[in-house]
């Protein structure tokens, strides 16, 4: 295995609001087989020992599902590899004397709140405008009393793999949040558990999303394609269809 | 429901049919043209100038060519208020973008190539349409306005039917990404029939352009 | 010892916990509305819990110190989830789930809490199923199950490799719906500091908020605790970055007392460390133990690629030592016997450390496709990792720290030693004893947060529907914020030369060595002496950047760290103090001729619960003997 030395630019910003730039580093002697936050790791424990304060970066599982790990590396968010967040991107994809440059999510509806990190509660509040069945705890009926076909459960489940990283909304070069939200609303039409809430759910996180100031959907399907779970655009249209069918059937 | 008309789907949604109905326009607009060249001689001036006097003249085109100037017009701002959204949607750049990595040219260019094909739209139309309602254009042996003759005549300069092709080819690349995302907007891009939909997209996007852009070079060649 | 009152419900054991909801004091909806429930962690026992008690009308506040309630860490449990439902006709009930989880757990549990949470895991997957979550299912449209280690049952329910995913956001989506309705106030990126206790009361905590450094003070009639495990004293392991003892350890020194700390599961399937540069373990869901094969070569040594040993000089070392379970003997086994064998010098890869997990017969029976949708996402997963690409060569695996049994010792309705103060989840001590079984954490989180809780809480609650809330200008309040921000500003002006993470990387050293797979008497002696001297120079020494009024991860992180410390010592006492074998915890002292590990069921056939006596001064042990009256100890046998 081959050592890397790599210049990195990294967006630093003090705090929400603060002004921000571009400052390079440099971080010698790395091993290929480090995840690309290993690196950042190696990069913070250098700051740290010089006094400096470490580039702020969210991450928790390092493991591709919790979705907290959020940066666009050489203009990709998360990186140059399909189907993988940061924390699943290893190093043995760069080559020695790159420069990497690597940005926060970049949208107004997620201000940065440090370096890399932004505010991604806006799409915790589109899911609370309708991501969900609305059923207390102790009146579910037995699992088995719905069958539900494996094609059917196999769709819903890809719409529900999403891990609300929000790769989707810096990919888009709109900043549309459609293919997050379209997840939910797909996973839930889908399945007859979602049925008795449909309309109300597709209006209600629909103009959430818009709420939030989020771009439109000009369907570049840049989001299909930078999204760590691969979630289809094939879910935005069924959005648009539950959305017209919601407005007009009334 | 007044939510509806508000939101980003449904102004989308109207641009999208707006769009759909100049696409309409844009195979009518091609059947007329044709008479320039699938026809010959006199008889093509014949027929294309009493074809242009049809146009111009009967009340039902009338009202169809109303509604296709509020269709471009519409489209236009719609999608020029959306870009505009957008773009505050992102105050920032980023550094680096790598929009090839994951997106098509056209989807990516959108607004610029729809700037230019409406550029496109206002020359072509200060050159015949005004030339036909209000300048000083000849008379046919038949007594009709000759466009014929204007139209024959404006492509015999090289660089004016350059002009065209390349506007023809522009065209081609806005109804490339616009039709097919048209569907994927309207919700009807489901995957049994995403085949067929992406098959009439493509011709729509190759044909209609690439028979508009013919006309001139046939013209031009015959000159 | 009368000092823990375990409060089991008198009774039948099949009848406890259905006696004890019809006659458990109900608070009346009027009074649920005056009372506030503060809810620490938004994993599934924390998020379940709070949209559950929300439903019933209380005042829910929850917290957690993610960006978001759904990244907490049970997100990332793979497998999948057990119910005693026996829709595969195969012969399960209650009393099967209830039995396999006592004897996984070698006989350290408390019969009664896991005969409740067999009862009521069927219920779970109903809520689940309605929630929306796409379990598996099969063609005719029901759901599917598959089989786990340690029994011989099809009883667990899965959703791909991404169950704990999909369960967590059903939580999760329960949780957003309440925090639209107000009913649950959401405090994300908030990290508990310290419980505030009142006349001998958990009243409420002191939180910071992560994001201006802020100290909060908030009120609370109860404070529920389900802060998750504390598998990252060890650094490396499989949990999440973030997750830390912090809430727990501070309740434990206010008095609630620590069950079982030692008790620590080993995953046997991990992806091996490769340098030590590295962060965490990624675990490879053990399911794959379902058509994988585990081996090492029969030489010692051997460094021939994997595709060139022959079939005859691989030794399938669990298929050969328990022929009955083969390669689905419990996670402790399995991962004692990969040990075993590279510590005897048979392991393979660069490191030696390290056994192969083969799909090659798999494949051959069920073909690539069959395969690929049982395991494709965790192929892609390994081969994301390490380069390399399973279908063709076998995984190379070795055992890493992954769940924590231990906990807060908590009574028959989860509540800790301190009045009001509760724990549920992976962060209380409870259901597992002294190893884990597969597909049982998910369970144990929902069944507390969804059913057990909820019902519990109110035998408290009811006697409390007259105090007012306090208020959080209360003296108490003062005094532990006082504490949390004085330990943060030395923190921040000790001026030291170490990084945070380096103490972190040595205490993992410390305690992955001395407290890891096996355990014996000199080495936990001098690993107490060894910890308290790294606590020492951890004070002196740490070097924290950045301020105390903004974002500053390594503040957090250096927090954490020093509690992790103090934790770790707490294990190796308790390591040092059960010198038998249980479960996951193998003495070396205590072990059959065949090296299995022995129990010692005349001595310590009891829950350890230590109860903290100031710093620096040791800690009380106390003890709750266990009763079996529904099974029969044996020695675990998987032959």
């Amino acid at each position: 295995m081959g050592t890397l030395n790599l210049t990195l630019k990294i967006w630093r910003q003090d705090g929400l609001n603060k002004p921000g730039g571009f400052k390079n580093y440099k971080v010698d002697g790395l091993n290929t087989h480090m995840s690309f936050l290993e690196m950042l790791d190696v990069l913070n424990e250098q700051l740290v020992n010089e006094d400096s304060e470490p580039v702020a970066f969210d991450h928790d599982c390092r493991e591709g599902i919790c979705g907290m790990c959020s940066m666009v590396i050489d203009g990709r968010p998360h990186g140059l590899l399909d189907g993988t967040t940061t924390c699943q991107l290893h190093m043995r994809f760069f080559n020695d004397g790159d420069t990497i440059t690597i940005e926060p999510w970049r949208a107004k509806p997620f201000p940065i709140i440090k370096d890399l990190i932004v505010d991604r509660t806006p799409l915790d509040r589109i899911i609370q405008a309708g991501g969900y069945v609305s059923i207390n705890t102790g009146s579910a009926p037995d699992g088995n009393v719905i069958p539900i076909s494996k094609e059917i459960s196999e769709d819903a489940f890809d719409a529900a793999a999403c891990i609300g990283c929000g790769a989707c909304v810096a990919a888009c070069k709109n900043a549309s949040a459609s293919l997050f939200t379209a997840a939910k609303i797909s996973q839930l039409a889908l399945l007859p558990q979602g049925q008795a809430e449909r309309k109300e759910r597709v209006i209600g996180m629909v103009q959430q999303m818009d709420k939030e100031g989020f771009g439109h959907c000009t369907n570049t399907e840049a989001c299909e394609a930078e999204c760590p779970q691969g979630i289809s655009v094939e879910y935005i249209r069924k959005m648009n269809w539950e959305y017209h069918c919601a407005n007009i059937k009334g | 429901m007044n939510s509806y008309f508000y939101s980003s789907v449904f102004r989308k949604t109207l641009a999208t049919l707006s769009g759909f109905f100049l696409i309409v326009f844009l195979f009518g607009h091609l059947a007329g043209n044709l008479q320039l060249v699938l026809l010959s001689g006199d008889v093509a001036q014949k027929q294309f100038n009493e074809y242009a006097l049809f146009m111009t003249s009967n009340p039902a085109v009338k009202i169809l060519s109303y509604l296709t100037y509020a269709s471009i017009l519409l489209h236009a701002a719609l999608t020029l208020f959306l870009a505009i959204q957008s773009k505050k949607a992102r105050p920032i750049d980023y550094e680096v973008s790598a929009g090839s990595a994951n997106s098509s040219w056209a989807s990516r260019n959108m607004p610029m190539l729809g700037i230019l094909v409406m550029l496109f739209i206002l020359i072509h139309m200060k050159s015949f349409w005004y030339e036909m309602h209000f300048g000083t254009i000849g008379n046919d042996p038949w007594g009709h306005k000759d466009l014929y003759t204007m139209t024959v005549v404006a492509f015999q300069k090289w660089w004016y039917t350059a002009f065209y092709v390349i506007s023809m080819v522009i065209l081609g690349f806005h109804l490339r990404h616009g039709v097919e995302s048209g569907f994927q907007t309207l919700g009807l891009k489901t995957r049994k029939y995403i085949g067929p939909i992406q098959t009439i997209s493509q011709t729509i996007a190759i044909l209609i352009p690439a028979a508009f852009a013919i006309i001139p070079i046939i013209l031009h060649l015959q000159s | 010892m009368s000092i823990l009152n375990s409060k089991i419900p008198e009774g039948q054991l099949s009848e406890k916990w259905s006696n004890y909801k019809s006659t458990v004091p109900l608070v009346s909806p009027g009074n649920k509305r005056r009372l506030e429930i503060i809810v620490i962690g938004t994993g599934l026992a924390g998020a379940s819990a709070s949209s559950s008690l929300a439903e019933m009308g209380y005042n829910v506040k929850t917290f957690c110190f993610q960006d978001s309630p759904r990244r907490a860490h049970s997100i990332a449990a793979q497998g999948g989830i057990n119910a005693a439902k026996n829709y595969q006709n195969d012969g399960d009930s209650v009393f099967r789930l209830f039995y396999d989880t006592i004897k996984g757990g070698d006989y350290r549990s408390r019969e009664a809490n896991v005969h409740r949470l067999a009862e009521v895991s069927s219920n779970i997957i109903d809520q689940c199923v309605a929630q929306g979550v796409p379990f598996a299912r099969e063609y005719g449209g029901t759901l599917d199950n598959r089989s786990f280690g340690g029994v011989q049952v099809s009883r667990t329910f899965y959703a791909r490799g991404q169950t704990g995913q999909q369960l967590l956001l059903g939580a999760y989506s329960a949780l957003s719906r309440q925090i639209a309705k107000g009913s649950v106030t959401m405090y994300n990126r908030h990290e508990m500091l310290d419980i505030v206790k009142i006349d001998g009361k958990a009243r409420g905590v002191i939180v910071r908020n992560l994001l201006t450094g802020e100290y909060e003070r908030h009120f609370g009639h109860a404070v529920v605790l389900a802060t998750g495990g504390y598998g990252n004293v060890f650094y490396l392991s499989t949990n999440a970055m973030a997750s830390n003892t912090t809430a727990i350890w501070k309740a434990y020194k206010k008095g609630a007392m620590f069950g079982n700390p030692s008790f620590t599961q080993i995953h046997p399937t991990c992806i091996p460390v490769s340098g030590d540069y590295q962060s965490k373990l990624t675990l490879m869901s053990e399911s794959l133990r379902n058509d994988g094969r585990i081996w090492v070569p029969k030489k010692q040594g051997d460094d021939r690629r994997a595709e060139d040993i022959p079939e005859d000089e691989r030794d399938y070392y669990l298929e050969r030592r328990y022929p009955a379970f083969g390669n689905l003997v419990p996670r402790d086994v399995a991962s004692r016997a990969a040990k075993e064998r590279c510590d005897e010098g048979y392991g393979v890869g660069s490191t030696k450390l390290a056994v192969y997990l083969d799909f090659k017969d798999a494949i051959k029976r069920l073909g690539q496709d069959v395969v690929s949708a049982r395991y494709g996402n965790l192929f892609e997963m390994y081969e994301k990792i390490t380069g390399e690409d399973p279908y063709k060569s076998p995984m190379r695996i070795y055992p890493a720290v992954h769940y924590t049994m231990g906990g807060l010792w908590v009574d028959y309705n989860l509540m800790t030693t301190v009045q009001g103060l509760y724990a549920i989840g992976e962060c209380n001590y409870s259901d597992h004893g002294a190893n884990r079984l597969g597909a049982s954490a998910l369970m144990q989180g929902l069944a507390d947060g969804y059913f057990v809780l909820p019902y519990t809480i109110g035998e408290y609650l009811s006697k409390d529907i007259r105090t007012p809330a306090i208020s959080t200008d209360h003296e108490a309040f003062e005094i532990a914020e006082n504490e949390a921000r004085d330990q943060n500003t030395r923190l921040l002006n000790n001026n030291g030369s170490k990084s945070v993470e380096s103490f972190h990387r040595d205490l993992g050293a410390i305690m992955w060595e001395n407290c890891g797979m096996a355990r014996n008497k000199p080495n936990l002696t001098s690993a107490i002496s060894e910890i308290q001297s790294l606590k020492k120079e951890f004070w002196e020494k740490v070097r924290v950047p950045g301020r105390d009024d903004n974002l500053n991860p390594e503040l957090e992180k250096a927090g954490r760290v020093a509690d992790f410390i103090e934790l770790g010592e707490l294990m190796v006492r308790d390591a040092l103090d059960r010198s038998e074998s249980c479960g996951g915890h193998f003495r070396e002292e205590s072990q059959t001729e065949e090296g299995e590990a022995l129990r010692d069921d005349e001595n310590f056939k009891f829950t350890s619960a230590w109860e903290y006596k100031g710093d620096d001064v040791k800690p009380v042990r106390n003890k709750e003997e266990l009763q079996f009256e529904a099974v029969e100890l044996t020695q675990r046998s998987y032959k």
